[in-house]
């Protein structure tokens, strides 16, 4: 067991050179660029035998991931916001082709007006795609996040590409400790990628992803959605085998002193780490407030948020915005519970959230007067 | 918990230095984190780097706005940035400085630690790269680092000549600062 003090960006590195994919095609874009940097220095000095393609743009960079993958291998990418803009079209046919590609988001907020830093809006605003989105909190979450990644997406009952959703620099810049994995414990988790159903084989010709017609689309669009719903059980199973194997279990929601609480935060990503310190803080003074951290946020976990959740009030805070309706985690929020539930719109463009923000958010939502509320606006 | 902020420039290691600070304390068996200022930097131009220590896993994620320790690498930022702002009462600057005052400091009381970092990278490293100098007097000044684990940082990071010398100017700045 080897503990080191590194950023996200190279613990999901480290974690994919593990992973042994066989193609990497990769644009750089800030905050992303250290996760693109290493692996090609990995390749270069043979610690990963990888073909590892300098694509022109990042549209190239996902069609040359749906190339590989079509051709029956594993296959990692990583971008950020307008990188993953542009690459918004072969998004949505890397999943509508079910090809299990993983890919690395350093969350950033999307133009204009142009900004590098944090938020959660370019991954969110692909929610529709059909890929899993996982948002991990921690260093060691991506890194173990992305060994889970591969095994969930290539499983034959889900066959879904899988984003592994970091906050830009409040993660993939910050370094702290991470243990790291094994090759050999690595290579019994994750064997290597073995395709079963479509894939292109000179030896038994075929085509993806071609014309469907209306008398096959909407049959098409439901299997994707069947195997988005198959991926909630699998990926609790894969995070359940992890925690047997290597001692940190990970599942759709991560509940944080719910049990009793009155007002449960629910939120995405580094932001739940202040948030477990502020619930700590406050529940010393007798407020009775907990928080759950969507990990998994495509598919939804619907049944798993319900449960956990209860009857309490809920604070949901988003790094993001429907524009002209609401935070998207939010709106997914309001469509499965029937609690009390607030909208706290914060951190846009790396705007930084402090544990006064939090308080605040306790307090209004105590006593709310609006539905949707944009915390740390200047006057 | 502790929490250190560090100002230099563009180039100067301000951020390295975080970093090396943060697998010192690391290897002592402490839980640590360092960032740096989320930004776009360029050569030159003001940058703040930050590290956290603690006992216990540390699980916040929003920057520091009350440090303990200030390190400076470069004295003419007391023009530019407020160095000691958000600095705990019990707190100290630890700065780089040929004129060993710094007025701006001076005339709000606040503790100051300065030397002339600047002359001992150029006389051991042969370049004016101070970082691993003012972690050195850092681990003299306050404790919060241990020499050896410091060393065996900077050996981990650096190869060569520029480990070589980076560690005999930290060991030295460390020995003359000790005793005063």
């Amino acid at each position: 067991m080897v503990v080191k003090v590194i950023s996200s960006a190279e613990a999901i590195s480290e974690a994919v050179k593990l992973a042994r994919p066989n193609v990497i095609p990769v644009y750089p874009i800030t905050p992303q660029t250290k996760i693109s940097e290493k692996l090609a220095d990995y390749v270069a000095n043979g610690e990963l035998d990888s073909h590892y393609i300098k694509v022109e743009s990042e549209h190239s960079a996902m069609s040359a991931a749906m190339g590989a993958s079509g051709a029956g291998v594993r296959v990692f990418t990583a971008t950020s916001s307008q990188g993953l803009a542009y690459m918004h079209e072969p998004v949505f046919a890397a999943a509508g082709m079910r090809l299990p590609i993983v890919m690395a988001d350093a969350n950033r907020a999307l133009s204009a007006p142009i900004n590098i830093w944090n938020d959660q809006q370019d991954s969110v605003t692909e929610r529709d795609s059909g890929w899993i989105q996982i948002y991990a909190e921690t260093g060691q979450e991506a890194f173990d996040t992305t060994l889970q990644a591969f095994k969930i997406a290539e499983n034959s009952d889900v066959l879904v590409p899988t984003m592994v959703c970091v906050d830009g620099f409040i993660l993939t810049h910050t370094v702290d400790p991470v243990e790291l994995l094994e090759q050999e414990d690595v290579d019994a988790f994750l064997p290597p990628y073995k395709p079963t159903h479509a894939y292109l084989d000179t030896k038994d010709p075929m085509s993806l992803g071609t014309l469907a017609d209306p008398s096959h689309y909407l049959e098409i669009r439901y299997d994707l959605e069947k195997a988005l719903q198959n991926s909630l059980k699998v990926i609790e199973e894969v995070g359940q085998e992890f925690g047997d194997k290597f001692g940190r279990y990970y599942s759709l929601l991560e509940e944080y002193k719910t049990d009793d609480a009155e007002i449960i935060l629910v939120a995405m990503g580094s932001i739940c780490g202040t948030i477990k310190e502020v619930v700590d803080k406050q529940r010393e003074n007798g407020v009775k407030v907990g928080l759950v951290r969507v990990r998994v946020y495509r598919p939804f976990p619907k049944d798993a948020f319900k449960k956990a959740v209860g009857d309490a009030k809920l604070a949901i805070l988003d790094k993001d915005i429907s524009l002209g309706s609401g935070g998207a985690l939010y709106l997914d929020a309001k469509s499965c519970v029937d609690n009390p539930t607030y909208g706290y719109i914060l951190g846009l463009g790396g705007r930084d959230v402090t544990p006064k923000d939090i308080d605040e958010i306790i307090e209004k939502t105590e006593n709310p007067e609006k539905d949707i509320e944009w915390i740390g606006l200047k006057e | 918990m502790i929490e250190i902020r560090f100002h230099g420039r563009g180039g100067q290691g301000a951020v390295t230095a975080a970093e090396i600070l943060a697998k010192a304390v690391f290897e002592e068996g402490k839980y640590t984190q360092a960032f740096p200022s989320f930004g776009v930097e360029r050569r030159g131009a003001p940058v703040t780097a930050f590290t956290r220590i603690s006992e216990e896993p540390i699980r916040r994620r929003y920057q520091i706005y009350e440090p303990k320790y200030v390190v400076v690498l470069d004295e003419t930022l007391a023009n530019v940035v407020n160095l000691s702002s958000g600095l705990q009462d019990d707190g100290a600057v630890l700065i780089n400085t040929e004129w060993g005052k710094v007025p701006s400091l001076e005339e709000k009381n606040i503790k100051t630690y300065g030397i002339d970092a600047t002359k001992i990278a150029l006389d051991h490293i042969g370049r004016n790269i101070v970082n691993t100098i003012m972690l050195g007097y850092l681990s003299a000044k306050t404790g919060v680092v241990s020499i050896d684990s410091l060393i065996k940082t900077i050996d981990n990071t650096f190869k060569g000549k520029v480990a070589e010398t980076n560690i005999e100017a930290t060991k030295y700045i460390y020995d003359i600062s000790k005793d005063e």
